[in-house]
């Protein structure tokens, strides 16, 4: 084809003249008309939008690559896609129903949104102590089942996307029965919201430590299956090894927490720092790697499944200690008034309470109503409480003007905050390692834009 | 320092019958503090005081509520007490911005709040420093703490509060061309009425709710 042969109309491939030289559209997926007019340029320089409708983006992100060749020289990712005003919703929510909100913003991670949302609450309200330690405890455990839930899902989509199709298989098989799990637990797979102000929304039902324990060993054995697959492999190494890298320098200057961090051999973690929930009751250790790449990341999540079965085993031996002992904080001025119990029906509220309010106690009635429609009033003043979620440090920034419903919420999101590093992880590098650099980021975008 | 609240439902001009609109709540809000602050707070703001010869002229105001630290600091000086804290107090890391609006507060409307993390020493810190909502500038402190990009993008497209030296503020969140800070308070939450069964439920913001 000759440039003259290029005035012909192509719905694909349009040129335009600018100040900086002729401009090449692409639309469609003709590159053979793109790359017989390129022959002709003197200049090659590619912009690409990467997304956000793009299966390896980990959802709606944009990335805006410039390339020379194949070497990215600039990545701008561009978010937003999924900005739902969860922080401005929830202004117009009592404090409790701030759980709801919350829990759906890092959908693969809603026990961490909603105990960093109520460990906030808790430290404003004052009541940090008295959360009962059973509630504490199944905090722990269910944070921990969720931490596997959500490297399992960074664990196969990464692998996925870098082209390995196996370990996604057994990641989501793995995923599947935390789920279950949660399912059984709390009614819901995910977007539970059973963290709640001042404990959890339930106990744990019966028989569930023992399957948990069955749970516990089928992991066990079946991370194994996708050690064997990845670990050491030739071509998933030379695709992880030296990619991504970010040292330590990098990373605080861009504010990196979670296994990013971790990955430049430093044993920053906020379950071992600044514990919270009774953590410094479990004995786990803080997995580090020191080659600052995607592969050491992955080596950090896998190891991480370990500590977090771990933990679990010590959650369960605490909690048949605890058997029998409240989940819920004792102040009856804030503790939820109804409890769930499972009827002909299915689950709803427990007759015994319904019998109570409606029949025989007027004034367990106006309780009950003043809670549930008024909520609960919370002293004026500011907070911030971080939890380690499975990305790094999430955190609630809450304000309360004394009222019912929070002033102002924040969530430090540390997918936003990473999703930063892009750029500096990819620039310089070959622009299918961009691929790597975000999956070992693990970004999920409803906690990016909330 | 308190405040005082007055009526019980969020929306006025109801007909509310119940004569719990005229109720008058007074708000204690946390004030400033007096030294012993406790903690490491006292050892902090000892070296801060030592390594920053004009705190007590940047330094409005410092509280210690519920065990966190806050130090309300002259917005001009932000970047000067950010830089200090960094590099001879070891607060490594900066872990973003949280604006705050408050429209009754003249002259200080907007609020950023930035919380500070030294991994060194395993302490933290938060700056507090407002702004007018008719000159809405902070110093930006992407040169100290490069994490804060997108961080004041986010603040900036929610509040309107314009980071001076930033190095591309621009939207992040809210589409490039959108009208209004959604974050603040003047701006509605938005929201139709829905209808079923002939009843109708109006949308979150004019619902009756309790302050």
């Amino acid at each position: 084809m000759t440039p003259n042969d290029s005035k012909m109309f192509d719905p694909y491939a349009a040129t335009r003249e600018t100040t900086e030289g002729t401009v090449y559209s692409v639309t469609g997926g003709d590159w053979d008309s793109l790359v017989s007019e390129i022959g002709e340029a003197k200049e090659e320089r590619i912009i690409v939008n990467m997304g956000p409708q793009h299966p390896s983006t980990h959802g709606v992100l944009r990335l805006v690559l410039e390339l020379e060749g194949e070497t990215v020289t600039e990545v701008r990712p561009g978010i937003g896609y999924l900005h739902t005003g969860i922080e401005k919703n929830m202004e117009y929510r009592s404090w409790t129903q701030g759980t709801t909100f919350a829990t759906r913003m890092d959908y693969l991670g809603p026990i961490f949104n909603e105990t960093a949302y109520c460990l906030a609450i808790e430290k404003l309200l004052g009541i940090t102590n008295d959360i009962p330690e059973r509630a504490s405890i199944i905090r722990v455990l269910m944070m921990e089942l969720n931490r596997i839930s959500s490297h399992m899902v960074a664990l196969g989509t990464g692998a996925l996307e870098l082209g390995a199709m196996g370990p996604m298989f057994f990641a989501f098989r793995e995923r599947e029965m935390v789920l279950d799990a949660f399912e059984a637990i709390t009614g819901l797979r995910m977007n539970m919201a059973y963290v709640r102000p001042g404990g959890v929304q339930q106990d744990l039902p019966a028989g569930m430590v023992p399957r948990l324990r069955d749970l516990v060993t089928e992991l066990r054995k079946n991370f194994k299956d996708n050690e064997k697959l990845l670990v050491g492999n030739t071509i998933w190494m030379k695709r992880t090894e030296g990619i991504g890298y970010l040292d330590l320098a990098g990373c605080t200057a861009l504010g990196i927490t979670g296994p990013v961090l971790r990955s430049t051999g430093l044993p920053w973690d906020l379950r071992k720092m600044q514990p919270y929930c009774g953590y410094e009751n479990y004995e786990f250790d803080v997995i580090t790697a020191d080659t600052c790449d995607v592969y050491g990341r992955f080596l950090i999540r896998m190891a991480e499944l370990e500590q977090s079965l771990r933990i679990i085993e010590q959650a369960l031996d605490k909690l048949d200690a605890t058997e029998g002992q409240p989940v819920m904080v004792a102040d009856k001025k804030i503790a939820w008034p109804a409890q769930l119990a499972l009827g002909a029906d299915g689950l709803g509220n427990s007759l015994d309470h319904i019998r109570e309010i409606m029949g025989s106690s007027m004034e367990s009635l106006i309780h009950h109503f003043k809670l549930v429609t008024e909520g609960f009033r919370v002293p004026a003043g500011q907070v911030y409480a971080a939890v380690e979620s499975p990305r790094g440090e999430l955190a609630a920034h809450l304000v309360s003007d004394g009222g019912t419903k929070p002033y102002r919420v924040h969530f430090r999101e540390p997918s936003f905050n990473n999703l930063q590093s892009t750029s500096a992880m990819s620039e310089g590098g070959m622009v299918a390692d961009i691929i790597g650099a975000v999956a070992s980021i693990d970004p999920v975008m409803g906690g990016v834009d909330r | 320092m308190s405040t005082t609240q007055e009526g019980m439902f969020g929306v006025e001009g109801t007909g509310d019958t119940s004569g719990y609109g005229g109720l008058v709540r007074s708000v204690a809000n946390p004030g400033s503090t007096e030294r012993p602050y406790g903690g490491y707070f006292d050892q902090l703001a000892d070296d801060l005081e030592r390594a920053y010869p004009d705190f007590a002229d940047a330094i409005t105001k410092v509280v210690v509520d519920r065990g966190e630290l806050t130090l309300h600091i002259k917005k001009e000086r932000l970047a000067e007490v950010a830089k200090v804290l960094r590099d001879k107090l070891l607060f490594e890391m900066c872990m973003g911005v949280s604006g705050i609006h408050y429209p009754e507060r003249t002259g200080s409307e907007l609020v950023a709040v930035y919380p500070l993390l030294s991994m060194t020493k395993n302490q933290r810190v938060r700056l507090e420093v407002s702004t007018s909502e008719l000159d809405p500038h902070i110093p930006s402190l992407v040169n100290i703490y490069g994490g804060n990009n997108w961080h004041e993008r986010e603040t900036f497209d929610m509040f309107g509060i314009i980071f001076d030296g930033h190095p591309g503020l621009t939207r992040i969140l809210m589409p490039d061309d959108w009208d209004g800070h959604p974050q603040r308070k003047d701006y509605p939450l938005g929201g139709i009425a829905v209808e079923y069964k002939g009843a109708t439920t109006p949308a979150p913001q004019n619902r009756r709710s309790y302050k």
